[in-house]
């Protein structure tokens, strides 16, 4: 599901940029053609860097969005929706996997990188340290999460280096049923009863904010970004992706008579741009360090699967090893 | 310490500590090496390369790759290979790749004919 914006790191102070000019200039004559980069052709540096920590985030995104939805599993109202959301969660799962996959032909370990999201040395999606505390919210998080995600990822999809690339290609195909079940979901809520409309718009006003935050703080130009477009690592600006959001999506939530907890949310027909109140975007900064409502449990139920589940893929690594009677 | 309290009640009955910092980072190799996936969809077809996965043994491959590939729309056959036994050339050899320009003779739309029959037809009975 679940890319967010882009948030880059910025360039290294200890690191002088020293790519070979040459092969640095048949880098860039090959994206400008449009082809892509395969993980053993030649790379700079940054290139190189910046794409693990964007796929590894994604990945970690997919892994820890799992365990809000996961929550209500148990719970769901009916068989046929309990099928479904398990269906998605797999999902996720297996998207993550294609990630870890993805990064890992630049170079970084599974290893190295379930260690540092367990350290909290790397990030995942922001909104993931919320609660999904009613049915209501998996609706939520199914259609408004994941539709951010598609235009995320539909975007990413069009970069430049091809193990990313082909994981996204397959990641898309699945996220359109997450998409449509979600949707589903919300509708059945929105047409029912007073009930059922209340804990919807309820959820809707709790996950406002969060998504507002999915795409990413406003991106100043920087030199930096520049960069990152031009190499195809970046392929929108954040602002652009919420715009593209906000217009797909506004309309379908106010088509239900749902509300949205923003006065000021409106298009201007002049500009064909939405106008918004900017989210607050210290709260975004807080939970991303680890202060959010949820930060510590999905990090200890991520450390725990690993803990617990330890001895399961010691004993799998050697199944022919047999007990041998000592020799003297 | 203080254990989590979750809404989901199998986190909360899990008696995960909170700041429990114990766990020992993972080592290099304790996923397991990887296998690349072929997947077949439907009988007749070819089988394609889908992805990889990683797994202790060619068993467990299998069984991931069937979940990890083939858990939607149709399945009939699954290949895995061990990547370490995939022999390709490096990169330092990429020039081999790089083609002659003129091989027109080896394709079908090279060879034209028709122009020439209403030629001949043409000189044969203006003659």
């Amino acid at each position: 599901m679940y890319g967010g914006g882009y948030i880059f790191d910025k360039p290294l102070q200890d690191h002088k940029d020293d790519d070979d000019p040459v092969k640095l200039a048949e880098f860039e004559a090959r994206i400008d053609r449009g082809e892509k980069v395969e993980p053993h052709d030649w790379m700079p540096f940054e290139y190189r860097r910046q794409l693990i920590r964007l796929i590894e985030q994604h990945a970690h995104s997919e892994i820890i969005g799992a365990l809000p939805e996961g929550t209500w599993i148990t719970r769901a109202p009916g068989f046929r929706r309990k099928l479904a959301l398990a269906a998605k969660v797999q999902d996720e799962v297996g998207h993550a996997q294609l990630l870890y996959n993805a990064a890992e032909t630049l170079g970084k370990s599974r290893e190295e990188m379930i260690n540092d999201l367990i350290s909290g040395k790397s990030k995942y999606s922001n909104v993931f340290n919320y609660p999904a505390k009613t049915w209501a919210d998996t609706a939520v998080i199914a259609w408004l999460i994941d539709a951010g995600a598609i235009v995320n990822q539909v975007t990413n999809s069009k970069g430049s280096y091809a193990p990313y690339c082909r994981a996204l290609e397959r990641i898309c195909q699945e996220e359109s049923f997450h998409l449509k079940y979600g949707y589903d979901a919300v509708v059945h809520l929105a047409t029912g009863t007073p009930a059922q409309r209340e804990v919807l718009q309820d959820a809707l006003n709790r996950w406002w904010p969060p998504i507002m935050h999915f795409f990413g703080p406003p991106d100043n130009a920087s030199v930096h970004g520049e960069k990152l477009m031009r190499w195809k690592v970046k392929m929108a600006s954040n602002d652009d992706m919420r715009q593209q959001f906000l217009n797909m999506y506004v309309p379908k939530i106010w088509e239900l008579e749902l509300t949205l907890p923003d006065p000021n949310l409106r298009k201007n027909p002049e500009t064909r741009r939405w106008e918004y109140t900017e989210p607050d975007w210290d709260e975004f900064k807080r939970v991303i360090n680890g202060d959010g409502p949820c930060n510590k449990e999905r990090l200890a139920v991520r450390r725990t699967a690993e803990e617990r589940g330890k001895w399961v893929r010691e004993a799998l690594l050697r199944p022919e090893t047999q007990y041998s009677v000592p020799l003297s | 310490m203080s254990t989590i309290k979750s809404l989901d009640p199998r986190v909360t009955r899990f008696n995960i500590e909170e700041d429990d910092q114990s766990m020992q980072p993972l080592e290099r190799r304790d996923y397991f090496e990887t296998y690349e996936v072929f997947h077949q969809a439907k009988r007749g077809g070819r089988h394609t390369h889908v992805g990889s996965v990683h797994a202790p043994s060619p068993e467990m491959a299998f069984l991931f790759a069937k979940e990890q590939y083939g858990r939607r729309s149709t399945s009939t056959s699954i290949w895995v290979v061990r990547t370490s036994d995939i022999h390709t050339v490096g990169d330092e050899h990429s020039d081999m790749w790089e083609n002659v320009p003129e091989k027109q003779y080896r394709e079908a739309g090279f060879y034209k004919v028709r122009s020439r029959i209403e030629q001949f037809k043409k000189r044969h009975n203006d003659s």
